[in-house]
């Protein structure tokens, strides 16, 4: 499990995280929502390690993660499928899921989910030697998602996998992420694309301007007046 | 057929210290564009990083035998430029590019200090080594097996080098932090140890390219590292600075270009179209630079160059 206790992060001159608390349980799909600019992706930036936090705790499964160095993170069974999808572009798919694996050494393993990953997005395998530059957006966040599951995390964490995808891609994208946390791996998504994101969460967290102001189960959120009204678009009557 | 034969016999030695020269410059220029491509760096200290290799064998072969002089020094040069790295560059990660470069220029004059306070500014004479320092013949032109000997090593270790980073775990992981720091941060690599040893690569070439250079020339000054340092930069940015292919292949068309047109006046006169020398040759090291700026104005990505419009 992942706890969050009072995380103060100040980033690029502004603070971004104003003292947040948040569980994400095992085996769970968990949900930040929030506007532009709330503090969404800081948070799962400190929890890889990329940006350093201020004061406060990330613990998983007992352990500290803050001032770990980020492979030692990423070792410790957490991936992250960043932003914008940032595939390796001049790589080809196969290298990019390799890369996926760098800190791994257990070559037969990883072989297997090579397989695995495939089997999840068959375009995958078909385009196996192109060039990760060439495919399309949808194919490149699969990839994205593909490369994160490639250290064998226990939580896989999420950043906007919908970003300028197609509708139908994104629906995709989100009934294999539901798919890889039936086979046991933990989601931690943020999303503007709330609706989506509520649908398929079991436990949702509301961020604004660096606090949370609202926790609760996908479904009661997605109920929540206040929540429809600031991020499902839909107004009151 | 005379005339032909004639011909070749006048351009033929300048040729093949054209294409010495080249793979010279060759294993400097990589040095530049790996550093370049990882860092966006242009390491100015690099060129006086292998002067400074060229005078460690100096003292080194003064007082032990060659086949210890040579490793130890490969070893010492691959130390100063892991070093130089760690101490100048690393602290200033996340500060302006024009920091770093300032830094880079800092460290080039203080080797330059350094060499100049040990040797005293007097030109230090580099050892004979032998067997590539032997005089042969080829084609009935006398030259040093050096002049052989380099072309063929240069190729064999870009060979090398290509398929470490096209073929390697350690390759694909310099090629990720080329692309993108944070991403690669991700897959848990150390970017750290993977600029360190994209440092130690290219402070061995530079070794290994200083014995082959020096061997050709009469000795060592502190500012052996200048020329060279500036052509095998221009040949980087000629090639595509980024590309190591391209920094080869720049490097050995600067090295031949220039030979041939320290020979002009020679062929020119054989040819008959001179009568009188014209000193041409005053103009070799002129060429280098009229054809980085004809670069800069008309393709500034060079021959193998990144495309600027990368996007993602």
């Amino acid at each position: 499990m992942l706890k969050i206790e009072k995380l103060h992060v100040a980033y690029g001159g502004i603070q971004a995280l104003r003292g947040i608390s948040l569980e994400v349980p095992d085996g769970q799909i968990v949900t930040l929502i929030g506007a532009n600019g709330a503090g969404k992706s800081t948070t799962l930036r400190t929890i890889t390690g990329l940006v350093k936090a201020q004061s406060g705790s990330i613990q998983w499964n007992g352990e500290e993660l803050l001032g770990r160095p980020i492979d030692r993170i990423i070792s410790a069974g957490i991936s992250m499928s960043p932003e914008g999808r940032r595939v390796f572009p001049d790589m080809t798919v196969l290298e990019n899921l390799k890369i996926g694996a760098y800190l791994r050494k257990d070559k037969g393993e990883v072989e297997k989910d090579i397989k695995w990953v495939y089997e999840l997005f068959p375009r995958l395998e078909e385009r196996s030697w192109q060039l990760a530059g060439t495919l399309s957006g949808g194919e490149q966040q699969m990839l994205a998602v593909g490369r994160a599951l490639m250290s064998r995390p226990k939580l896989m964490m999420l950043d906007e996998p919908s970003l300028g995808l197609a509708p139908l891609v994104v629906q995709d994208i989100f009934s294999i992420i539901q798919e890889i946390n039936r086979q046991g791996v933990t989601i931690l998504l943020i999303e503007q694309n709330a609706n989506m994101a509520l649908k398929i969460a079991g436990l949702a967290y509301v961020l604004e301007t660096g606090n949370i102001t609202l926790s609760g189960t996908g479904a009661e959120l997605l109920v929540n007046e206040k929540v429809k009204e600031a991020y499902l678009g839909k107004h009151k009557n | 057929m005379d005339l032909v034969k004639e011909l070749m016999d006048t351009i033929l030695p300048y040729l093949l210290s054209g294409i010495s020269v080249g793979g010279q410059y060759a294993l400097i220029a990589i040095g530049y564009t790996m550093v370049y491509g990882i860092l966006r760096l242009i390491n100015f200290a690099h060129g006086d990083v292998f002067m400074v290799a060229g005078l460690v064998m100096v003292y080194l072969s003064a007082s032990m035998p060659l086949y210890v002089a040579v490793p130890l020094m490969a070893l010492l040069t691959v130390l100063l430029g892991f070093v130089i790295e760690r101490v100048a560059y690393k602290p200033l990660r996340t500060a302006p590019r024009m920091s770093v470069m300032i830094s880079a220029i800092g460290v080039s004059y203080l080797l330059q200090n350094l060499a100049l306070y040990i040797t005293g500014g007097l030109n230090k004479n580099y050892p004979v080594i032998p067997w590539i320092s032997d005089q042969i013949m080829v084609f009935g032109a006398p030259t040093k097996r050096v002049t052989l000997v380099t072309p063929f090593l240069t190729v064999a270790l870009v060979i090398v080098l290509v398929w470490l980073i096209n073929h390697t775990k350690v390759g694909m992981a310099m090629r990720a932090v080329s692309r993108d720091f944070e991403t690669a941060q991700l897959m848990g690599i150390r970017i750290n140890s993977i600029i360190s040893v994209t440092f130690v690569i290219g402070s061995f070439l530079a070794a290994v390219g200083s014995m082959l250079y020096f061997s050709n020339y009469p000795g060592v000054v502190p500012t052996s590292g200048g020329m060279p340092g500036l052509k095998a930069f221009v040949a980087a940015v000629f090639g595509g600075i980024g590309s190591i292919p391209g920094a080869v292949i720049g490097a050995f068309i600067i090295g031949v270009c220039e030979n041939i047109i320290k020979g002009l006046d020679v062929i020119l006169k054989t040819v008959g179209v001179l009568k009188e020398p014209l000193e041409l040759a005053t103009f070799s090291d002129a060429f280098t630079f009229a054809l980085l700026i004809v670069v800069l104005v008309f393709k500034p990505t060079g021959l193998f160059g990144e495309k600027t419009t990368d996007k993602v």
